[in-house]
């Protein structure tokens, strides 16, 4: 078996009395999705931020391409590898698409922060950040405004921007919230497209979506995750039920 | 940081806007001569060092989003470090401006890494205290007039000719370091720093989350434009042969932010242009009455609260009623 | 020594207690509405400057004071309507800008109104006189009023925000608007409550300070200022924070002003001394800020619901 990209072991995180993650392990193979769901307040929030590096575990570890980042800065992980989308859309709404994508290559080549280098015409910026677009669709779009973009298309920027990091693993955070139903089939292709190529990790609500794209499923209940497995012994498990059917009810 | 992203200017307008103001400003030497009206040449030269304070404002203030309310700081160090050398006698340019761009690096450095860390509000009210930290700091300097200021006895010589006693030379030169400054600073604004200078604007957790180090980036262009004001500064204090606690007064910082903001955030030629819009309302308004701020303050008011996109944005609509389209 | 020593500090406390009432408002306006308001130092001026001409014009003290902090609080209210109201939902740099521009106003017609130099009015008969502290120490029963008047202030905000129903949503709203909102809450009432407390309070000390203090066009920029970093270095939002900073503040403030004098003298002449001491020692509360922020962004006592 290959090496898992993010491997969390025994991760606990609490504020003043109330625990939010409980001894969560959790790992994710090359090339598969694996989906992370669960009730709301369930602590997948939290977790994200933990394994994207805006908050800090209490205790565990949290490791990324091999490389113990447990406590690295967000900018760290990146470079490791880690790309993420946000579940609220998170652009920059005054530059042009590809600007925005451009942008995503940019911090990781050689240097990120030239003065001499003019960004608007650098072929090597905007060579892989077509192509990134070319992937999710948005080519067309590119010289618009990212401001301007309808919501579903803003959710596919974003997946470009983190294609564009070249990535080893990515974090979808709830990629199909408040999108269209039209658009929402359009991002379950694109990352069903992805397969094999990116570690992911999907946080998402939409479980048509999570069951038709997923290799396997964790299920977060009260910051523990109480099953985890192929899609269909996910389905199948009473304690998943029990913990879904006391959210529906 | 704050507020939203300034409109957009057609790119044929930000290119021939600054072409025509360069070339205006360039002839009004001759017109004015012509006219008999020698003295435009020193309003039109204060005129200018204050654009290219606003400019260096409008880096940090318009591309990064930073409301700085203590930018007259750095203003500050470089007329007093140029007062301070000529009192000295060592006043040449070839020291005096090295030894200012290093003080305003450092000075933009220690406030800037401990303000940066900060945001928002929070931001503008350290920058506001540490202008008037060295504001007290002026008044401080005893030896060198404290609270009343110094007079320059010359001006700065330049590799030992004193070609800035030349109104017409001092006027040409102060234009160069305007042209300069305008080409550094929208040069920066469109090399990759300053693309990601406006990412962090826009949205700084994207910009970390793409692995992008924030404060380094603000930093960065809060230190540059702390050394283009300084430099702005030698220009003022050789204008004007004189300086005092005053330049640094948190009023002056008031009044570059709303240069750069009449003139239309991020345009950069609009800081220019506001430079030149406030010089005017102040010569206009204090001609005709000695309270002229109260007649300027609600004017301020009004501008804030019925205008958008300043001078640039209202050429920008002017000149592009067919265009459309960018709102 | 030692009594000079405690002369200073009662000097310190008083003015950490002028500058709480000034700070108090602001952190609330900003911490309930978003708001920066620049101009809130101008309410403390023209507390002072109503207090002096309503004491002469009626020659009571506590007539004076009354009739300075109504009129201060009908201008307040004024300005909010004609301007503040208009810039909540615009960005801090709107707001910045805007409020500059009433300083600006509001100064010049200070001056414009009462002229240029600096005005004056007695300390009331009833609160002259010292008080002797032990060994031949005299302090002045006025500066102990104000203290004593700054710290029942001081209790009374603190019963209000946390014991009634008002205080209780400005708490709320101080870590979170939008929830206040949500409540159903008229937030436009609240904001105008909210925004004459602040108007009252900084006016009350600008009123307060008129007998000890100058009286002049701009004396509410420098309180501002000072304000500023005393909510900076306690914690935006925070009462609390802003009441313990401001009296840190305070004693900093006064503390390095009169050794300072003395520490310059061992190097230059005493002439000398005065004039380099009173720069540098305005700028101690400064460097103690540039301390705090680097070890504690968010301030000492930040409040709690704001990250």
């Amino acid at each position: 078996m290959t090496e898992p990209v993010i491997r969390l072991a025994g991760l606990n995180k609490a504020f003043g009395a109330l625990v939010v993650t409980d001894t969560v392990s959790l790992d994710v193979r090359p090339g598969e999705i694996h989906a992370l769901i669960g009730p709301n307040g369930a602590g997948k929030t939290t977790l994200i931020h933990q394994i994207a590096g805006t908050l800090t575990p209490d205790s565990g570890t949290i490791t990324i391409g091999g490389q113990d980042m447990t406590a690295a800065s967000p900018q760290a992980r990146s470079r490791a590898g880690l790309a993420r989308t946000f579940q609220i859309t998170s652009i920059i709404p005054s530059l042009s698409v590809e600007a925005n994508v451009a942008l995503a290559v940019q911090a990781h080549c050689a240097h990120p922060l030239s003065f001499f280098r003019t960004a608007a015409t650098d072929d090597t910026l905007n060579g892989p950040a077509r192509a990134a677009l070319e992937r999710v669709g948005l080519i067309e779009r590119r010289s618009m405004r990212a401001g301007a973009l309808s919501h579903g298309e803003k959710r596919a920027l974003e997946i470009a921007m983190a294609l564009a990091l070249e990535p080893r693993a990515i974090l979808f955070d709830e990629p199909m919230a408040g999108v269209s139903r039209e658009e929402s089939g359009r991002i379950v292709d694109l990352l069903a497209s992805l397969k094999g190529r990116y570690a992911m990790l999907l946080v998402e609500h939409d479980m048509e979506a999570v069951f038709s794209l997923a290799d396997r499923v964790s299920v977060l209940v009260y910051g523990r995750i109480i099953a985890s497995g192929t899609a269909d012994e996910v389905r199948t498990n009473p304690e998943v039920k029990t913990a879904y059917i006391g959210e529906d009810a | 940081m704050s507020g939203a992203p300034p409109p957009a200017l057609s790119p044929r307008l930000n290119r021939l806007a600054p072409l025509v103001i360069f070339a205006l400003l360039a002839l009004a030497p001759l017109v004015a001569h012509a006219l008999g009206a020698g003295h435009w040449v020193s309003l039109l030269t204060r005129v200018m060092i204050l654009a290219i304070a606003a400019l260096s404002l409008d880096l940090i203030l318009g591309l990064g989003g930073m409301v700085s309310f203590g930018h007259a700081a750095f203003v500050g160090i470089g007329a007093y470090m140029a007062g301070i050398l000529v009192h000295e006698g060592i006043g040449d340019l070839l020291v005096t401006v090295p030894v200012v761009l290093v003080c305003c690096a450092f000075y933009g450095a220690f406030t800037g890494a401990i303000s940066l860390r900060t945001q928002g509000v929070a931001f503008i009210m350290i920058t506001l205290a540490f202008g008037q930290m060295a504001y007290f700091f002026a008044q401080a300097l005893y030896r060198y007039g404290g609270d009343d200021g110094l007079t320059l006895n010359a001006r700065s010589t330049l590799a030992g000719f004193a070609v800035l006693n030349n109104k017409l030379v001092f006027f040409y030169i102060v234009l160069a370091v305007l042209v300069a400054s305008f080409l550094l600073i929208r040069g920066l604004a469109g090399s990759r720093f300053g693309r990601a200078l406006t990412g962090c604007r826009d949205n700084a957790t994207r910009m970390a989350s793409l692995g992008y180090d924030v404060l380094r980036i603000r930093l960065t262009a809060f230190v540059i434009s702390g050394m283009i004001a300084g430099v702005a500064g030698i220009l003022l204090a050789n204008h004007t042969e004189f300086v005092s606690p005053a330049y640094i007064a948190w009023q002056r910082s008031g009044e570059f932010i709303f240069m750069v903001i009449i003139g239309g955030l991020g345009s950069l030629w609009g800081a220019i242009a506001g430079a030149a819009a406030f010089l005017l309302i102040e010569e206009g308004l204090s001609g005709v009455t000695e309270h002229w701020k109260a007649i300027f303050g609600p004017l301020i008011i009004l501008f804030v609260l019925f205008t958008r996109g300043g001078i640039a944005g209202f050429v920008a609509r002017l000149t592009n009623r067919n265009g459309g389209g960018h709102d | 020594m030692i009594s000079l020593f405690i002369i200073q500090v009662l000097n310190g406390l008083q003015l950490g207690i002028l500058l709480f009432l000034v700070a108090a408002g602001l952190t609330l306006v900003f911490g309930v509405m978003d708001f920066i308001n620049l101009a809130h130092g101008v309410q403390y001026m023209l507390g002072a400057y109503l207090a002096v001409m309503f004491i002469t014009l009626t020659g009571s003290f506590a007539l004076g004071l009354a009739a300075a902090l109504a009129v201060a609080l009908v201008i307040g209210l004024g300005l909010e309507y004609l301007v503040f109201r208009h810039l909540y939902d615009r960005s801090h740099l709107d707001q910045v800008l805007a409020t500059f521009g009433l300083i600006l106003f509001v100064n010049q017609a200070v001056k414009m109104i009462w002229g240029a130099a600096p005005l004056s009015v007695p300390v009331p008969e009833w609160l002259s006189g010292s008080v002797v502290l032990g060994d031949g120490i005299l302090y002045p029963v006025y500066r102990f009023a104000i203290i004593a008047a700054g710290l029942l202030v001081a209790g009374l905000l603190w019963l209000i925000v946390e014991r009634t129903k008002t205080g209780m949503l400005v708490r709320a709203g101080a870590s979170n608007a939008r929830m206040v909102s949500a409540l159903g809450v008229d937030i436009n009432r609240l904001f105008m409550i909210v925004f004459a407390f602040g108007t009252m309070l900084a006016g009350f000390a600008g009123a307060m300070a008129a007998p000890i203090l100058s009286v002049e066009p701009g004396m509410g920029d420098t309180v501002l200022i000072l304000a500023f970093v005393v909510i900076v270095i306690g914690g935006i939002g925070s009462i609390r924070g802003a009441f313990f900073a401001a009296l840190l503040v305070g004693l900093v403030d006064t503390l390095g002003r009169s050794y300072s004098v003395d520490v310059v003298r061992l190097f230059t002449g005493p002439a000398a001394a005065r004039g380099i001491a009173g720069g540098l020692s305005s700028m101690f509360i400064y460097l103690l800020m540039a301390v705090v922020l680097f070890f504690r962004p968010n301030g000492l006592w930040p409040s709690r619901g704001r990250s």
